[in-house]
């Protein structure tokens, strides 16, 4: 055997492989998509991947939830926790990264560190505190623990990535810029603001799936149905459910989902770009 | 007169860091020092805190059988899921750096659950997946095989919920594989010519030239881990038999179950002390690694 055959066997076994475990990790979620439109006794009836008569009262009668509370209720709360909270990240953060990357001040290399070490800081050990003052500010039972933290940039791990990229832009940039008359504000603002999309998006992205999925925090900072986020509301159909709706539940599942899949798809490229800039979570 | 003005303007950089200042003293400095306040006290939340010494913690390793429960657990759990995740990122990595076509495919297709792996619809899913009459063991049963208790057995359980987490090696692997780009081609070259083999290669030039990424990422996951919390409550609930009652659940119980604050919080500063242990024995690891890479072989 040449050895340019054994390089093409060695190919093809490789795809081969790599193949394969693709379909081992998507197996379980597009599983998860069909088994929405099969019948209850079809779930756990056969290992066929496609529903033999399709349905669709799954997501009917899913989105009416339980209780009185329906899934459009549901994902209404679901915005008004996750929308400004991203936005308040992503400016915030990219506030912060433009005082790193562009000005040299006393301390600033300690504080940065101190920033970059709140990475490990785990929050187990905050979330006590955080809760019986948020408790104190009557802030519980609304969506305020997730939005105001989000003003104030505690999330190193987007400053990070924006210093990075700010650090990308010419500097030559703000001294054409100061020469022309803008204060520093301006130049963040108006000439380096809009060459950190990239960096802003791909924050923004994560920041969504994130919150959107955040379901530790949803469990203790919000207790009262009509403000349930999805991941909470899921949880609860799961209870509640028990044996008897199995193809709602996953149907529920599958639809709070979505969102994220068609922001991951339609963005896929910040997204990598995000993940190499620094660590990732998860 | 350049330097005077050069500082006035970098003095502004404390108005633009002021946000995360402020952050930083509210939510995360003064949680820290309360936390280690109140796991010197007893206080459920209506009353006020009352000092009572290291009560709190002479209570939990002398008689709190759940604690040593959770903690083991927690270990196990770590320990089980945490270098199988890494070594498979790792391993898919190096295969996908061999020049792959259709490598953005591959991995975008090992990203996804990476993704959404935290959240509770996936959770749902891995319960019908694995429970008794689940998908996984159908699939058994369809090669002839019999079930597998995957979540009703304590044998099995913690593994099931670790293979969850191994499922989501997709963000360590992105991580693996901007190092492993960074790695000079010409190194792979001389060592061909010196007639070294792939696993040599491996472990002589490419391990050592990623060490940095790789240290970052097991202390990354090292420290979500220890926390992990979603997969046990919804898929298990730390059952059966408490044997995936992990650390978080036995922090959530005692903070937002019986509201004992102080006792709470004593338990997330053990843990707190336990993460920072396994860290400095990481960075002294790190370290000795490192200088092999810079004074070693080459």
């Amino acid at each position: 055997m040449s050895g340019k055959e054994k390089k093409y066997i060695l190919t093809f076994i490789t795809h081969l492989a790599m193949i394969l475990i693709g379909i081992v990790m998507l197996y379980p979620l597009i599983w998860m998509l069909f088994s929405a439109f099969k019948t209850n006794a079809e779930i756990f009836g056969s290992t066929a991947l496609l529903p033999a008569e399709p349905v669709w009262d799954s997501f009917i009668k899913g989105w009416k939830g339980t209780g009185k509370v329906t899934y459009t209720q549901f994902y209404i709360n679901t915005f008004k926790l996750v929308i400004p909270t991203v936005l308040f990240t992503v400016f915030s953060c990219s506030f912060v990264a433009y005082g790193f990357a562009r000005f040299r001040f006393r301390g600033k290399k300690i504080l940065f560190m101190l920033m970059i070490s709140t990475l490990m800081l785990p929050n187990s050990v905050l979330i006590i505190p955080r809760y019986i003052l948020y408790n104190k500010l009557g802030w519980l039972n609304s969506y305020l623990p997730f939005t105001i933290p989000a003003l104030f940039a505690c999330y190193p791990f987007f400053i990070y990535m924006m210093v990075q990229f700010f650090r990308g832009l010419p500097i030559a940039l703000d001294e054409a810029a100061s020469i022309d008359g803008c204060n520093t504000f301006q130049v963040y603002w108006t000439i380096l603001l809009p060459l950190t999309k990239p960096a802003l998006f791909s924050a923004a992205i994560f920041q969504f799936i994130w919150t959107w999925n955040d379901f530790f925090n949803s469990l203790i900072y919000i207790n009262s149905v009509r403000k349930f986020p999805i991941v909470l509301a899921l949880r609860m159909s799961l209870d509640a459910t028990a044996a008897a709706n199995w193809n709602q539940v996953l149907a529920m599942s599958v639809l709070s989902l979505l969102p994220g899949t068609i922001l991951f798809f339609s963005a896929q490229k910040y997204f990598v770009e995000g993940v190499s800039a620094g660590s990732v979570k998860g | 007169m350049n330097k005077v003005k050069y500082t006035k303007r970098g003095n502004m950089g404390y108005l633009y860091i002021f946000p995360w200042i402020l952050g930083f003293l509210i939510f995360q400095l003064y949680p820290l020092g309360a936390s280690l306040y109140y796991s010197f006290t007893e206080y459920n939340i209506t009353g006020t805190p009352t000092f009572v010494g290291f009560k709190n913690y002479i209570t939990m390793f002398s008689s709190d059988l759940l604690f040593y429960t959770s903690l083991g657990n927690t270990l196990k759990y770590v320990f089980l899921s945490l270098p199988m995740k890494i070594i498979t990122a790792l391993i898919v990595a190096v295969i996908l750096n061999q020049k792959l076509k259709g490598i953005n495919f591959y991995r975008t297709v090992y990203y996804i659950p990476s993704i959404f792996g935290g959240s509770v619809a996936i959770s749902i899913l891995w319960r019908f997946l694995f429970m008794d009459g689940g998908l996984v063991n159908r699939m058994l049963n369809g090669l002839g095989m019999t079930s597998v208790p995957w979540l009703s057995s304590p044998n099995y359980s913690l593994f099931t919920l670790s293979l969850l987490s191994v499922w989501q090696f997709g963000s360590s692997m992105v991580l693996f594989l901007a190092a492993l780009k960074q790695v000079p081609e010409d190194l792979y070259e001389a060592a061909l010519i010196d007639g070294a083999g792939a696993v040599r290669m491996f472990f002589k030039i490419t391990l050592p030239m990623i060490t940095s990424v790789l240290f970052f990422n097991i202390l990354m996951q090292l420290v979500n881990a220890f926390q992990d919390f979603t997969g046990a409550f919804v898929i298990t609930n730390g059952g059966p038999l408490n044997s995936t009652y992990l650390y978080a659940l036995k922090l959530y119980d005692e903070a937002f179950k019986y509201f004992k604050m102080g006792y709470a919080s004593a338990l997330s500063w053990v843990l707190f002390v336990i993460i920072l242990i396994f860290t400095a024995i990481f960075f002294r690891f790190s370290e000795a690694a490192t200088y092999y890479e810079d004074g070693g072989d080459f």
